[in-house]
């Protein structure tokens, strides 16, 4: 029996209608490709007046099919599936053709968007006939939860949803979690002690019943999908026994090797072979440096073996793997600071007296390795002069082209610090100054009250070499003062550079792991900027802080409490469902070969041995055809994309005559005018 | 390794010590520099200032004289480099500039298809072609105690960044640590020497000319290392109208670079343009390497 086919063409307000003859794309629709038996045209087919016209037409027209030529289907897919469910037809009896994203968006004159909207809506018509019934996948959601990264905004994840009951797995590179957020010294507008409000949230994850806490530990491998991974996490060994450790500290305090700590004191302090990177750490278990300890150098020393009362300290132990299965994955992975020495006319490296952003925070902590006071590299003079330098590596177009967003407001609190401590003069250089969330212009009108001097250019550079006999011995630094249109040189003590936040070096591979993508600056790609932005293109993998764009704590923890909202919605609901849009062998003409084994991304893909044919788990299966495409014998079909479907839309398109038959003859190019030399 | 060569019209003359030690430098180096036949000025910063076209073609006619089996035309010159550089980008952005320039040539029976020559300064060529190894093994003479300040200029690696930092540059540093030198940190490395504005403004030419001098003799640099006719002139020809204008007492030598690279090298001073300079680099040489520096090493 014939099928009975309903074609919409939607007019998106103007967005379609503007440049596409959408009441012509109907008509002709519904006179010239077979079956269609209802064309019609509407002003917003996903308003409730639209989605009610197609279920009306559904029931009293007998549609077995229906086509929507709307916008693209990432949008509106769902919507009228669900139009067809509530109908009564199974939602896979619907196809969306774009023609929003891919014609009118993009067209430049009404024939060739209407020619092009034709060819689309008839290719969707021809293939929609050939769409068979599916039944979406429904699995149940494991309850546990893998956060990885402990900075402030993964904290606050695991909280949420350990303090909601459920199972949370936390996972940290470092040997204690804490993030940057640890290394600060305040924190902008309030001025509270960045320790005083982070700690307790630290501790309450290392005594939370819900917490499983695993640092100096790596995601290696995830496989599974939403509602049921399974992560592959390396536990890096510590050399120290976690059941036995009673974090008494005595190891690191007799420990006789000390090293610059380029990790916690960003190289301006020391620590000891074994240490935790600061006294508040969670968990307080040391760990140590096999680079520098004694006995891993020379096979000597072994004295914190010898020292610890419980008989935690064990040389020989070995990275471990650890196999966690849970529902859903939260990415808190964070960021690392740009290589000021990249700038090299600013002289980070090569002026002693030049800083970066953490080390001035690591300066200005009480304790810290100044022990909170504002000195020079000589550990003792204090500057009379301090410069902080905006936008080191962020707005910058050899660098990375996005603004660090805390950056402006770090400066201020800088620039507070210094007024505070020291009776320096400060000077601000700035592009722009961004001060546009609550009580940040309020902070910015206190520092301008308390005598820090703004100077609006970009830095040129920070050199040395004074030119009149005041600027021997200081560094001066050289900017274009765009309010004063001159070029100023100002000579100062101490320069702070304000880095810019970068995404950490492997936030590609974590992507990879966790199959989705990092956008072209590096950082995590939502799923949607505005309306989802802690979910990605996986289900059932969320990102919360600053490993999607740069932020600051209240945006970092607002994420993190957003993604595990997202999480709990998913726990709670119990079970997900699976698109059943995934791949399937025909066992009578599997041959065996094992192709598409190695070929499939998900490892989705077994070999039955009592069979002797290749098998595919459909919750693992993402529906990506590669296997499809390779298989020797034609053995396996992708549901919703079979051969039959693509050649019925491959020939709508092609047979529909709406590309060439009734079309005006093609206009070529226009000549491109004669640009004129310039140079 | 074979490369095609473009010395230039300061070489031939003012700068004739710069010739010298890089023909010199060349074959010790075993660096083949084939002159171009019948070359022509670059215009200088002249020929650009005045018509665009005009001086593309001029440059141009120079890189059609490559001969079609080499790809590389080292200049040793600062602006001649960057003229010649900037002719081959500039036609390969604007294919109407290069359709023009090559109806220029056609009259001479000539055509230049813009990116067939890489254009290379010679201190690209000895960093990276030569390299480290094969320098080190070469230094008979190492340049130990003798403190050198760097000076790159504008024209090496402005706007052209292929092989150093545009705004620090350290390749020059890094040579001259391999010859064994005490390389000073040099932070004006890149500011300008005035070019010809010493013809018109000398106020504001002795005051440029004047903080390379004296950021050299805050870090007790013995002399100064250039790669730019222009520079070293400026430099050394005005180094007492500067003294006389600021009552200062500037007694720095300015060298090229491939004058000291020779002298590591152990070839004799009078084979690489010594004595050319007006403030002798002699004394100091002598001083710091030794009685027989300037002499040949068998």
């Amino acid at each position: 029996m014939a099928e009975r086919v309903g074609v919409y063409v939607c007019h998106c307000g103007s967005n379609i209608a503007g440049s596409v003859d959408v009441e012509a794309v109907a008509q002709w629709v519904g006179e010239n490709v077979e079956n269609v038996v209802v064309a019609r045209d509407y002003k917003f087919m996903c308003s409730s007046l639209g989605q009610q016209m197609i279920e009306d037409d559904i029931r009293n027209e007998k549609l077995t099919r229906v086509v929507v030529a709307a916008c693209s289907p990432t949008l509106h897919e769902k919507t009228f599936r669900r139009v067809c469910e509530n109908a009564g037809l199974n939602a896979y009896f619907f196809q969306m053709a774009n023609i929003r994203e891919q014609v009118s968006w993009v067209a430049t004159d009404t024939a060739s968007a209407t020619r092009k909207a034709k060819a689309l809506v008839a290719a969707a018509a021809k293939r929609v006939q050939r769409h068979e019934s599916l039944v979406p996948m429904k699995v149940p959601v494991n309850p546990a939860t893998l956060v990885i990264g402990g900075g402030i905004a993964g904290i606050q994840a695991t909280l949420e949803l350990a303090d909601a009951g459920y199972p949370v797995y936390l996972v940290e590179r470092e040997p204690s979690i804490g993030g940057h957020m640890a290394q600060f010294d305040k924190t902008f507008p309030t001025l509270d002690c960045s320790a005083c409000i982070l700690t307790p949230k630290m501790s309450e994850v290392g005594q939370h019943e819900n917490v499983t806490l695993i640092t100096y530990a790596e995601l290696e491998e995830v496989t599974g999908s939403v509602g049921g991974f399974k992560a592959k996490i390396r536990k890096k060994a510590r050399h120290v026994d976690e059941t036995k450790c009673t974090g008494c500290g005595i190891c690191s305090e007799k420990c006789p090797t000390k090293v610059l700590d380029t990790g916690f004191e960003v190289g301006l302090g020391q620590r000891k072979a074994i240490y935790t990177p600061f006294p508040q750490a969670v968990p307080r278990i040391p760990v140590i440096d096999t680079d520098s300890c004694i006995h891993f150098v020379k096979g000597k020393c072994g004295l914190c073996q010898k020292v610890c009362p419980t008989g935690a300290i064990d040389f020989d132990q070995q990275d471990e793997f650890v196999e966690l299965e849970v529902g859903n994955i939260i990415l808190a992975t964070g960021w690392e600071l740009f290589d000021c020495k990249k700038i090299p006319q600013y002289g980070y490296g090569r002026l002693e007296n030049v800083y970066t952003n953490m080390e001035f925070e690591r300066m200005c902590n009480a304790a810290g390795p100044t022990g909170g006071k504002i000195v020079l590299r000589d550990g003792k003079t204090e500057p009379e002069s301090v410069a902080i330098v905006h936008c080191v590596g962020s707005r910058d177009d050899n660098h990375h082209s996005y603004c660090s967003n805390v950056c402006c407001m770090a400066s201020l609190k800088f620039g507070h610090l210094v007024l505070e401590k020291t009776n320096a003069e400060v000077y601000s250089f700035y592009i722009d100054l961004r001060t546009s969330k609550k009580d940040y212009e309020e902070f910015y009108q206190r520092l301008l009250r308390e005598g820090m001097h703004f100077v609006r250019g970009k830095v040129a550079e920070i050199t040395e070499a004074g030119r009149v006999p005041f600027e021997n011995g200081k560094l001066i630094v050289q900017a274009e003062d765009t309010l004063l249109g001159r070029q100023r040189r100002v000579p100062v003590d101490m320069v702070v550079l304000m880095g810019a936040m970068q995404p950490q070096p492997d936030a590609g591979d974590m992507g990879r792991k966790c199959n989705f993508a990092c956008g072209a600056t590096g950082w995590f790609t939502e799923r949607h900027p505005k309306l989802d932005p802690v979910a990605t293109m996986t289900d059932g993998v969320f990102v919360a802080g600053v490993c999607q764009g740069p932020k600051d704590i209240p945006a970092s923890v607002a994420q993190g409490a957003a993604a595990a909202a997202r999480v709990q919605g998913s726990i709670a609901k119990g079970i997900v469902t699976i698109e059943p849009i995934t791949a399937s062998v025909n066992p009578d003409r599997c041959s065996a070969c094992r192709v598409c084994i190695s070929l499939c991304p998900y490892g989705a893909i077994e070999f039955n041995d009592e069979e002797h044919v290749s098998q595919v788990n459909p919750a693992l299966c993402k529906g990506c055809g590669t296997c499809v495409a390779g298989c020797p014998s034609g053995a396996i079909s992708g549901a919703h994309f079979t051969d039959d479907q693509i050649f019925s839309e491959i020939e709508g398109l092609l047979k529909s005559g709406a590309l060439s038959a009734d079309a005006p003859a093609a206009q070529g190019e226009p000549e491109p005018e004669q640009e004129s030399v310039s140079l | 390794m074979k490369y095609a060569y473009y010395p230039g019209c300061s070489l031939e003359c003012s700068s004739v010590a710069y010739e010298m030690s890089v023909q010199a430098v060349a074959e010790a180096l075993d660096l083949t520099l084939a002159e171009l036949d019948d070359w022509n000025c670059c215009g200088a910063t002249e020929y650009f200032s005045q018509d665009e076209l005009t001086a593309c073609a001029v440059i141009a006619r120079n890189l059609s004289l490559v001969e079609p089996d080499v790809d590389q035309l080292v200049a040793s010159c600062a602006a001649c480099f960057l003229n010649l550089k900037k002719t081959d980008h500039l036609m390969g952005e604007h294919p109407e500039l290069g359709a023009k320039v090559n109806e220029a040539l056609a009259a001479g029976g000539l055509s230049y298809q813009a990116g067939t020559v890489n254009v290379r300064h010679l201190l690209d060529v000895i960093y990276t072609d030569v390299g480290e190894g094969p320098i080190r093994e070469k230094i008979v003479r190492p340049l130990t105690n003798l403190r050198v300040a760097p000076y790159y200029g504008c024209q090496v690696v402005r706007p052209y960044t292929d092989f150093d930092d545009p705004e620090y540059p350290v390749k020059l540093d890094e040579l001259f640590r391999w010859l064994g030198a005490d390389v000073v940190e040099y932070p004006v490395k890149t500011h300008c020497c005035g070019g010809h504005m010493t013809q018109i403004s000398e106020p504001q030419a002795f005051e440029l000319i004047r903080r390379l001098l004296q950021s050299a003799v805050d870090r007790e640099a013995d002399m100064i290392l250039c790669m730019c006719p222009m520079c070293q002139l400026n430099l050394d020809a005005y180094q007492r109208a500067v003294n006389g204008y600021f009552k200062t007492e500037f007694n720095m030598p300015i060298v090229f670079f491939t004058q000291m690279v020779g002298i590591a090298l152990g070839i004799a001073s009078d084979r690489l343009g010594f004595g050319k300079e007006i403030v002798s680099a002699e004394p100091v040489i002598l001083e710091k390497l030794g009685p027989k520096a300037l002499e040949p090493v068998a």
